[in-house]
């Protein structure tokens, strides 16, 4: 019976941890940018989804919209009043721009934080469920909400998979993350794949922070947790790989489940941080790491 | 050096010592400067927002009244961003440079014991107005000529726990036949006194405890707690949260764990918590110091209704007792006509004040909880108070409250109750 609950439990947690991780690799992985406001952008989404929802009626489906949307326009902003000068500016040397934008994000992350606490206080805010109501599955009284969430994160990851796959511009996304120069010599414009790779990244942990907040909550407390578990579920899933991040945000999310119900709730957080550091001793370019 | 300079020097140095000594001279009544209170807290939390708002409305108050010895309050707010060594410099500064001659702080208990050994140095009344750890009261109580200077304006969780024994002996024996309970606290400060009371208490008032659960305050996943909770069959959860609120409920309610919650909820009291829980807090019981509508002394409506026009919302618990903290200093420094600490500790005990919540008294050196808010008939208790369909329904005590708890339907309790 434990089992079972643990089986589900842990599918819906790692899914959502897999949407907010794919965004992450995939930022890094074609623009080289470790975004370290991350858990900002989803706070965004869930705070201002939440508070259209809430104040304006507008609804848990309206309100999960307008979310994702305010993910869009503040990974926008994130790329272009943040990253891109930063990339762009000629004071900055090429080899230490990487670090400027780690510490311009990181920064840019705390702003967030602080605005949003500012605004919107840190108490937690929760997304009504988008389907209200239990399941009973297989015995186990499981929330509609939860195996909705599942569904939401893999149909979304599916979705990309069949954009980077089959289409052109998906193809071009993956040049870029293999050999950006090479894409530059054959005549393809940079900035138009970044575009589109922050407005993928926007929608992706727009509709992360959206779904977190619906299923466990969310405050601007969690901003540094969020970017944090992004950050280590990437590095074991080896940075840049999209079906690393997944399988490592599986690994992650089933191993704290397991943790939280046979061990205790309260150690939740530790088996990331000891597969992170087992990792980092035997295979430092993670799981399926390619840089 | 020439004499000329050496005189003009020591001119110079005379008229700054007779400065000096003129700054460093104790306020008198008859100054018409104004009385300084500090007030600290967590800027973030609303819990934290309504100390300050409660402080600033009990100054207004005063002050329209003609302030206290012919001075205004001016309260002096600091932000501590629920951290203790924040709290602790905020606190410094206060006394030392913004010169205050009282202070109002957090309702972190965590907080409120980093400040407690400062306020011993510094000699400076203090009261917390919602921070319940025991230790606050002990520290008073065995090293009294030292840290006299802290007082309570809320319960101390063991007293706490006695009410929450009370309560639940008449809400779910008496009326719901329960026998079973679940003490489920956030591991805290204040939550070490209050399960070690209900652990002694449930039982006597007629329920068994059969799981006792201590969480992370940083838990954001309940699934685990709530499934293995319900393994163990309790007919009621007996909570002590206080830092998180929204989260457990949200689960609770989504999950459809078929148990009601009771005990202590400090976020529920707010009443903004309907609306951060989208609802799920209907049917939740807690543990409170008022609800909108209740009239437990002449002065809780007017407050509550002031309060209402000035902020835009009823007041969480603390904006009622961090209210009365402030008009308890203004009435010692009334009584002592003076702001000297010593004079004001010893006016502070002797406070014998019609409050918001009830009639505020402070217990004395001989009393176990030493400058703890006096609980019980005659001064101040706690009601317990249910979520129903977006609104606060007091449940109890009967004698004020008479309305019967209502749960979702979810919820396992015996039919009678649900009429």
């Amino acid at each position: 019976m434990i089992a079972l609950q643990i089986l589900i439990d842990g599918f819906a947690v790692s899914a959502l941890y897999g949407l907010g991780a794919v965004g992450f690799t995939l930022i890094f992985g074609v623009s080289g940018v470790l975004n370290l406001a991350h858990g900002g952008i989803m706070l965004v989404a869930a705070l201002l989804g939440w508070w259209i929802a809430a104040d304006h009626g507008a609804g848990p489906y309206g309100g999960a919209a307008f979310g994702v949307l305010m993910g869009l326009v503040a990974s926008y902003v994130t790329y272009f009043v943040v990253v891109r000068p930063i990339q762009r500016s000629r004071a900055i040397p090429k080899v230490e721009e990487e670090i400027f934008i780690l510490t311009g994000t990181l920064l840019w992350g705390i702003m967030i934080q602080v605005g949003m606490d500012y605004i919107f206080s840190n108490n937690p805010v929760t997304m009504q469920p988008l389907i209200p109501g239990v399941v009973n599955l297989f015995g186990v009284r499981t929330p509609w909400n939860e195996l909705m969430i599942a569904a939401v994160c893999w149909t979304t990851i599916g979705l990309l998979w069949l954009l980077v796959n089959r289409t052109r511009i998906g193809k071009q996304l993956m040049a870029a993350a293999i050999n950006p120069r090479g894409l530059t010599l054959l005549g393809f414009e940079m900035s138009r794949i970044y575009l589109i790779v922050w407005s993928i990244y926007g929608v992706l942990a727009g509709l992360a922070g959206v779904l977190l907040a619906s299923f466990f909550g969310i405050s601007s407390d969690n901003v540094g947790n969020l970017t944090a578990s992004a950050f280590t579920i990437v590095i074991l899933g080896g940075l840049g790989s999209v079906p690393g991040s997944l399988i490592a945000a599986y690994v992650v999310g089933y191993a704290e489940t397991i943790t939280a119900y046979l061990v205790a709730p309260t150690l939740r957080p530790i088996p990331a941080l000891l597969i992170l550091v087992v990792v980092l001793y035997l295979r430092p370019q993670g799981l399926l790491g390619r840089r | 050096m020439t004499s000329h300079l050496r005189r003009a020097l020591s001119c110079a140095l005379a008229a700054a010592g007779a400065l000096g000594l003129y700054a460093a001279a104790p306020a008198r009544a008859a100054d018409p400067e104004p009385i300084k209170i500090g007030v600290i807290s967590e800027q973030s939390a609303i819990v934290g927002q309504a100390i300050l708002q409660g402080a600033q409305l009990a100054a207004e108050d005063i002050n329209a009244k003609g302030g206290v010895n012919g001075r205004k309050i001016e309260i002096v707010s600091y932000d501590d961003h629920s951290s203790a060594s924040d709290a602790v410099r905020a606190y410094q500064r206060a006394v030392q440079q913004d010169h205050v001659s009282a202070v109002v702080a957090t309702f972190i208990s965590e907080v409120a014991l980093a400040i407690e050994p400062w306020a011993a140095r510094l000699h400076m009344p203090t009261i917390t107005p919602a921070a319940a750890s025991d230790l606050i009261s002990k520290q008073v109580h065995d090293k009294y000529d030292q840290y006299k200077y802290m007082f309570e304006g809320w319960f101390p969780s063991p007293i706490l726990a006695r009410a929450t024994c009370d309560a639940s002996g008449d809400l779910f024996v008496k009326d719901l036949h329960m026998k079973t309970a679940a003490i489920v606290s956030e591991d805290a400060d204040w939550t070490k006194p209050l399960d070690d009371g209900t652990a002694v208490c449930l039982p006597k008032v007629g329920l068994t405890v059969v799981d006792h659960v201590r969480f992370n305050p940083d838990t954001t996943d309940f699934t685990p707690i709530y499934n293995s909770i319900e393994a163990k069959h309790p007919n009621v959860i007996i909570t002590g949260i206080a830092h998180v609120g929204v989260q457990p409920t949200v689960q609770w309610h989504d999950q459809q764990v078929p148990i009601p919650l009771g005990g202590i909820s400090a976020q529920a009291t707010n009443l903004t918590f309907w609306k951060d829980t989208n609802g799920a807090a209907n049917g939740v019981v807690t543990q409170t110091g008022t609800v909108p509508g209740l009239a437990i002394t002449p002065l809780t409506l007017p407050v509550a209704d002031a309060f209402q026009k000035r902020f835009g919302h009823f007041p969480a618990f603390d904006g009622f007792t961090a209210y009365d903290a402030v008009r308890a200093f203004a009435g010692a420094i009334a009584r002592a006509k003076s702001t000297d600490p010593d004079k004001m500790v010893a006016e502070m005990e002797k406070t014998d004040m019609e409050g918001t919540l009830g009639h505020v008294a402070f217990y004395g050196r001989q009393d176990q909880f030493t400058h703890a808010l006096k609980y019980g008939p005659g001064f101040v208790t706690p009601v317990v108070m249910q979520w129903q369909d977006g609104k606060q329904v007091c449940v109890w005590p009967s004698d004020k409250c008479p309305a019967k708890m209502i749960f979702p339907s979810f919820v396992k309790v015996q039919q009678a109750a649900n009429q």
